[in-house]
């Protein structure tokens, strides 16, 4: 050990690699007196030519080379043709991976499978028109955190919307837009697992897009027809009897439940022997307050009303955005019909009569929620 | 009937669907004889029934009936558009006063046992007040007031009317859907056949497919049993037309309402389709019919769902469409091996 050599740790300010000798040769062309290796480039220069033979040439030689190297060297620094397919590929599972996490594999493979599922059109929908799976993995997800973070639903007596079997779900209407049916929808699907299917206007499936949203959603027209097939089909069926009636009413008379239409509601139920269950939605009357209405433009575009809110032609599309008023919905205790015999469908006077007691059920559970209710927004 | 088999009276021979329902009827070992009718000879072979070159908007119908001893009267000449008829005055003419003429006819016939009248599901219409699924009892929401759907509403009214006349007759009003297959020509399979598949923008309507095997054994199936009564013929369930263009593997295009009726008439034009009022109202609204009925009462079952009928359709078609899908497919052969279909 004693004869070994001394290699001293570092270059001593000098450049190279720290054998204290001699630096590279790149290092010293980096260095600032890298002159003396430029000369002993120049140097041997003049020896090729009348010695070409020798061992040691190749070096210069390389230097001599490098003035028709350019044209080579464009095409290898050339950047579009770097990344290799492998790369690509690895670059796209590691994001896959960060996307879907560590299962990305299957779990891209059902979201394809889904993706060609809907572009081949290989899904069925139900003879309303109701795409179960679009429903459930795109509106509800959509609406839910609407229905969770913006309103705070808070739903009461979901116990009592039966788990199987066809029920009539009625309940009061408001809003200015029905942004109370899709909220229903959401919570009693969270609650229950059941598809609410609502009953529209016909005006629904006269406007295009809307039209075919709600047939995709579930909806139907708001007819006897349709009412007692799907009851009696064991669909879980939600009604607004109150119409457009209750919808557009201006904020001045709101939480004052209109006309139950003609109680043919009632009727339906009754016909197929289902249970009422009454629903009263606080909340939604202050989305958007109806201050006004343009009643001519309305009948000139054949609509209902031309809703006028405090912010809504005035911010424009910004109007649009719901106040994120405080929701309470509460489920009644359902009303049986099935006890009723089978002409009762037919008896006006009980009809009317049904229909007066879930109004008033309705009304009373208003009352009642907006007692609780410590503020609008809270 | 009679150990001697029926005599069966076939209108609308010189149509496809005439004629291969005619052909059939006189495989039938309970028929003795087929006797096509119509005003324009037959295109294809007509096997062994016997042509009569008629026009049943002409008394001379009544003879034949007589003079044959027709039994069984399958009416199947009501067409849908005018097409190589002529105009629609020569197509209303042959609608209803041709059926006029025919029932006129067999009720003067004392052998009549059978009616079987092919009507369609056109009678309902389609608008956007329409419930979802029409039973035979309900009436079109909009009485139409012209075209297709008014002659099939006038010739149904005939046949009620003839029904009540002549009550010994057992009359069997059929209401197929819209019949599809590989080798039918209507409207909407021509419409279906384009390359780029024009649709009302922002509407997606429900339709109901019955395939062509289907009609022709329903309408064997009317004939040869003893139920009277209207009846809805479909196949099981139900199609929108996006998943009918998707799986027809074609491109579509959503137009405005309004252009809907100039392309239409554009394409009636150049002979590529024809957009009948009814059936932009079918394309806008879609419309979906009850067999309840069907299945129960006329005890009929169809061998075809709505979508196989359409994938039986559409396996004679060329794709035009589907890259998206063949896009997707590759991506899902290209992930790692073991991530199988979910």
């Amino acid at each position: 050990m004693g004869d070994a050599e001394i290699i001293p740790i570092g270059t001593r300010g000098r450049p190279g690699r720290g054998t204290g000798k001699t630096s590279s040769s790149a290092a010293r062309s980096l260095a600032p007196d890298a002159k003396p290796a430029v000369k002993a480039a120049a140097a041997p220069k003049p020896k090729p030519k009348p010695k070409p033979k020798p061992k040691p040439e190749p070096a210069p030689e390389e230097v001599a080379v490098e003035a028709p190297r350019p044209p080579a060297t464009t095409v290898d620094r050339d950047p579009t043709g770097g990344i290799p397919a492998g790369d690509w590929l690895a670059a796209i599972q590691v994001g896959a991976r960060e996307v879907f996490g560590e299962q990305w594999e299957p779990q891209l493979a059902q979201f394809l499978a889904f993706l060609r599922r809907r572009v081949t059109g290989d899904y069925s929908v139900d003879e309303y028109g109701f795409d179960q799976e679009i429903t459930q993995r795109f509106f509800m997800a959509t609406l839910r955190p609407i229905a969770e973070k913006w309103f705070r639903i808070e739903v009461r007596g979901a116990e009592n919307i039966p788990a199987t079997g066809g029920a009539l779900v009625v309940s009061n209407h408001s809003g200015t837009i029905p942004v109370d049916g899709l909220m229903t929808m959401v919570s009693i699907f969270d609650k229950t697992g059941r598809h609410l299917r609502p009953l529209g206007a016909d005006l629904v499936f006269k406007m295009p897009f809307v039209s075919t949203l709600a047939r995709m959603g579930g909806t139907t027209l708001a007819c006897t027809e349709d009412a007692e097939r799907m009851l009696s089909g064991g669909e879980l069926v939600g009604v607004w009897p109150e119409g457009f009636k209750g919808i557009g009413k201006p904020y001045s008379e709101r939480y004052k439940l209109q006309r139950f239409g003609r109680g043919g509601f009632v009727a339906a139920a009754i016909h197929t022997g289902v249970p009422i269950v009454p629903l009263s939605v606080v909340g939604a009357e202050e989305i958007f307050p109806l201050v006004g209405n343009v009643p001519s433009l309305a009948r000139l575009l054949g609509l209902p009303y031309i809703p006028i809110t405090p912010f809504f032609p005035l911010l424009g599309p910004l109007g649009l955005v719901p106040l994120p008023s405080k929701w309470l919905l509460e489920f009644g205790e359902p009303i049986r019909t099935d006890e009723l015999d089978e002409g009762a469908a037919d008896d006006p006077m009980l009809v009317f009569n049904v229909t007066d007691q879930v109004r008033e059920t309705i009304q009373q559970t208003l009352y009642t929620l907006l007692m609780q209710r410590q503020s609008v927004f809270r | 009937m009679g150990s001697a088999g029926r005599v069966v009276l076939v209108t609308g021979v010189s149509r496809d669907l005439g004629r291969r329902f005619a052909r059939a009827a006189a495989d039938d070992p309970t028929v003795a004889r087929v006797i096509g009718i119509d005003a324009v000879p037959p295109r294809g072979d007509i096997g062994d029934v016997s042509f009569v070159r008629a026009d049943i908007r002409n008394p001379v119908i009544a003879k034949v009936i007589v003079k044959e001893d027709v039994d069984t009267v399958v009416h199947m000449s009501v067409i849908s558009t005018p097409g190589s008829a002529g105009g629609r005055n020569t197509m209303k003419e042959l609608n209803v006063i041709g059926t006029m003429q025919l029932l006129a006819a067999c009720q003067q016939a004392p052998g009549l046992r059978t009616l079987v009248v092919k009507s369609t599901t056109t009678v309902y219409g389609a608008s956007s007040r329409d419930p979802a699924m029409f039973t035979e009892d309900m009436e079109p929401r909009r009485v139409p007031r012209a075209g297709y759907a008014k002659d099939v509403a006038e010739i149904e009214g005939y046949v009620r009317g003839f029904a009540r006349r002549r009550p010994d007759v057992r009359v069997a009003l059929l209401r197929p859907a819209n019949i599809i297959g590989p080798d039918v020509n209507s409207p909407l399979t021509s419409y279906l056949r384009l390359p780029v598949i024009p649709t009302v923008l922002g509407h997606d309507p429900r339709l109901q497919f019955l395939h062509e095997r289907d009609l022709m054994a329903v309408l064997r199936h009317a004939m040869l049993t003893d139920v009277a009564g209207t009846f809805n013929v479909a196949g099981d369930g139900i199609l929108k037309l996006s998943q009918v263009v998707r799986r027809l593997q074609r491109p579509s295009i959503g137009l405005p309402p309004f252009a809907v009726g100039g392309v239409g008439s554009a394409l009636r034009s150049a002979r590529l389709a024809d957009f009948s009022p009814e059936q932009v109202e079918l394309l806008t609204y879609g419309r979906g019919v009850d067999t309840t009925r069907m299945r129960t009462d006329l005890g009929f079952e169809p061998e075809f769902t709505t979508a196989e009928a359409l994938a039986d359709f559409g396996s004679t078609l060329r794709p035009t469409g589907g890259r998206t899908d063949r896009a997707l497919a590759q991506l899902e052969a290209s992930l790692p091996a073991g991530a199988g279909r979910g």
